[in-house]
């Protein structure tokens, strides 16, 4: 880390390697919880999982478990079930699914399942809960796991049948993957974000360019970042492949822990003579916002270029696990106060949970949205992965604070969606074309 | 372990993401003969209807990009594909597909040797893939041992099974 960060609130661990190639915060996670000294690049090592998360996708982890002859979960207070893609349950499909996990959940004395009423998109039940910790290797169902490396740990994403092993035995094997580094400096402008330093790094690292690989986020620029912003640079290196995305424990980590921890720290840095396969040096002075064109991720341009084209939408979406907390959804009301979603418009507000929701509605911004004409809906993976509401229809075009941009993501085949920043989507929304936010923020 | 499989190839190109193996509304699938129904329905529609048991894929990039849903790997799986071939594969895809017992095959290059409708032949042993079309041959690495061994029982459901009867597992405890 920088020489700016201040000095942690818990020791973290600083026994550095002299003389030799130091180790990764990946590699020293590895190594904590493999109990293998000295973890390579490549070497297959079985790690103790720390935090097992399952959301609906856990469902078809049950029939594997079973047929493993597993009997009972390893340790069900390291388990946390949280459902959210189809919440409440819209189809009949969604409701087997979500029945087949509370019984499983009751069968194995489950007791962290975020049923309806007390749901939120599962890696924000995480990162609110304090599930996962410095330090912890922590595996779950869903490919966006990686957000959860925000707080200096090893998140993972696995399927199903992988989740059913980890249920029966507390371990996973894993390879060693080599790490890129990707160190920040400078300072983001007014109306740009950290949905717009991914995506900047998107535009470098391309969509398999971390493939099998751990992402490092270190630096000045990262070091000053909220919590709420380093878990959006860590949740879209799943857009570039990573299996893993981290950066290390600091004050701020721990802060934000601070009476919620569900379980010990054991906090870890990268050594100084670290070895990195690739480090990448984004200055992010006079950075622009940034936007994701159809049909990936990586296909990233800078607004000005998009709004000159005026390009009309139908649809602006502000959700998902990766821009949906607290910061997001008060940064967007900013912008909205007052306005009106554009006509032809459609402008879908989903919180990330149902803590979120609640907040909105104390500090009033649900009246702002739906006083302009949004919908407000309920916590939930919304319009992001286009099963459950706001689906689009073939050659619609939507602004969206996601994640994903692929052919057919959020509905048709056709349809057309730039992902951008809360703020963007939103001002998108109210003048019904790509719009950028440093001309109101 | 079948060891040598030839096979009709469909060819497909870098970065097939899940969303187009199987699309977000069929997420609440479970049954693999339906999940087939829809395989790249986006994207490849004439594959869910036309592929025959024995076809092999033989894809670019990064293909199984995108998203932890295993229903891509077991719609694949239930169209009875002789070989998933690929220049390269997404990292829970590939595990995915291990953990089903599908062997993915990671073969850098292979893609540029193959149009769709031309037949292959893979032996797995040799790690040779061969257009018996054109008669052109790509080579791949063995699997390493802990993932041949997943493979050699039919998936990690059965890996697990055994470990967990041999009390090498805490569930049993």
């Amino acid at each position: 880390m920088s020489a700016t960060t201040r000095a942690p609130a818990q020791g973290v661990a600083r026994a550095e390697r002299t003389g030799g190639r130091g180790q990764t915060l990946a590699q020293k996670i590895l190594a904590r919880v493999s109990g293998e000294p000295d973890p390579v690049p490549g070497q297959i090592v079985v790690g103790q999982v720390d935090l097992a998360m399952g959301h609906e996708q856990a469902a078809q982890a049950v029939l594997p478990f079973h047929q493993m002859e597993a009997r009972r979960v390893w340790d069900p207070d390291r388990v946390v079930i949280a459902i959210d893609h189809w919440v409440p349950a819209s189809t009949e499909g969604a409701a087997k699914l979500h029945q087949i996990l509370r019984h499983f959940a009751t069968e194995q004395g489950l007791r962290n399942f975020y049923d309806v009423g007390r749901h939120g998109i599962c890696h924000q039940i995480l990162a609110e809960d304090g599930w996962v910790v410095p330090g912890d290797l922590a595996v779950g169902t869903d490919s966006h796991t990686n957000m959860l490396g925000a707080v200096g740990a090893f998140a993972v994403g696995i399927g199903p049948t992988e989740f059913a092993a980890v249920l029966a035995t507390g371990r996973i094997w894993l390879k060693v993957p080599s790490t890129i580094q990707i160190r920040v400096r400078g300072q983001l402008s007014r109306g740009v974000y950290a949905k717009d330093l991914i995506l900047r790094i998107l535009k470098e690292v391309r969509c398999d360019g971390a493939r099998y690989k751990a992402v490092e986020f270190s630096g000045p620029t990262i070091s000053a970042l909220t919590m709420s912003e380093r878990f959006t640079l860590c949740n879209m290196t799943t857009e570039m492949g990573a299996k893993a995305g981290m950066m290390a424990p600091d004050a701020a980590t721990f802060d934000h822990l601070r009476g919620i921890a569900k379980h010990d720290m054991h906090p870890l840095e990268p050594d100084r003579d670290a070895s990195y396969e690739r480090t990448v040096d984004i200055d992010v002075d006079g950075m622009e916002p940034q936007v994701a064109c159809p049909y990936s991720p990586d296909n990233v341009r800078p607004i000005s270029e998009l709004a000159r084209e005026h390009i009309r939408i139908g649809q602006a979406f502000l959700g998902s696990c990766t821009n949906a907390r607290m910061d997001d959804l008060r940064e967007a009301a900013r912008v909205f106060r007052g306005e009106k979603v554009a006509p032809g418009v459609r402008f879908i507000v989903s919180p990330a949970s149902t803590r979120i929701y609640q907040q909105c509605l104390k500090e009033g911004l649900i009246d702002i949205f739906t006083d302009g004409g949004a919908v407000f809906t309920n916590s939930s993976c919304s319009a992001c992965f286009g099963g459950n509401m706001g689906i689009l229809a073939p050659d619609e075009v939507c602004a969206s604070s996601s994640n994903r941009n692929f052919p057919g993501r959020m509905g048709a085949q056709e349809a057309r969606i730039y992902l951008m920043s809360p703020a963007a989507v939103t001002l998108s929304a109210i003048r019904g074309e790509i719009a950028d936010p440093r001309e109101v923020v | 372990m079948q060891k040598v499989r030839e096979g009709r190839v469909w060819c497909l190109d870098d970065n097939v993401d899940t969303d187009q193996l199987i699309a977000g509304k069929y997420l609440t699938i479970i049954d693999p003969a339906e999940l087939r129904k829809h395989v790249l329905e986006g994207l490849l529609p004439a594959f869910a209807r036309e592929a025959r048991e024995g076809d092999i894929l033989v894809a670019g990039e990064n293909f199984g990009c995108g998203s932890s849903r295993e229903h891509a790997p077991q719609a694949l799986r239930a169209v009875g594909l002789g070989a998933l071939v690929a220049n390269s594969f997404a990292r829970i895809f590939f595990r995915n597909s291990i953990n089903l017992g599908l062997p993915a095959i990671e073969c850098p290059g292979v893609r540029a040797i193959f149009r769709t409708g031309e037949t292959a032949r893979i032996d797995l042993e040799r790690g040779e893939i061969t257009n018996v079309t054109r008669s052109v041959t790509a080579r791949f690495p063995p699997f390493p041992p802990h993932i041949q061994e997943i493979l050699d029982v039919g998936g990690l459901v059965e890996k697990v099974r055994r470990e967990l009867r041999a009390g090498g597992g805490e569930a049993s405890a």
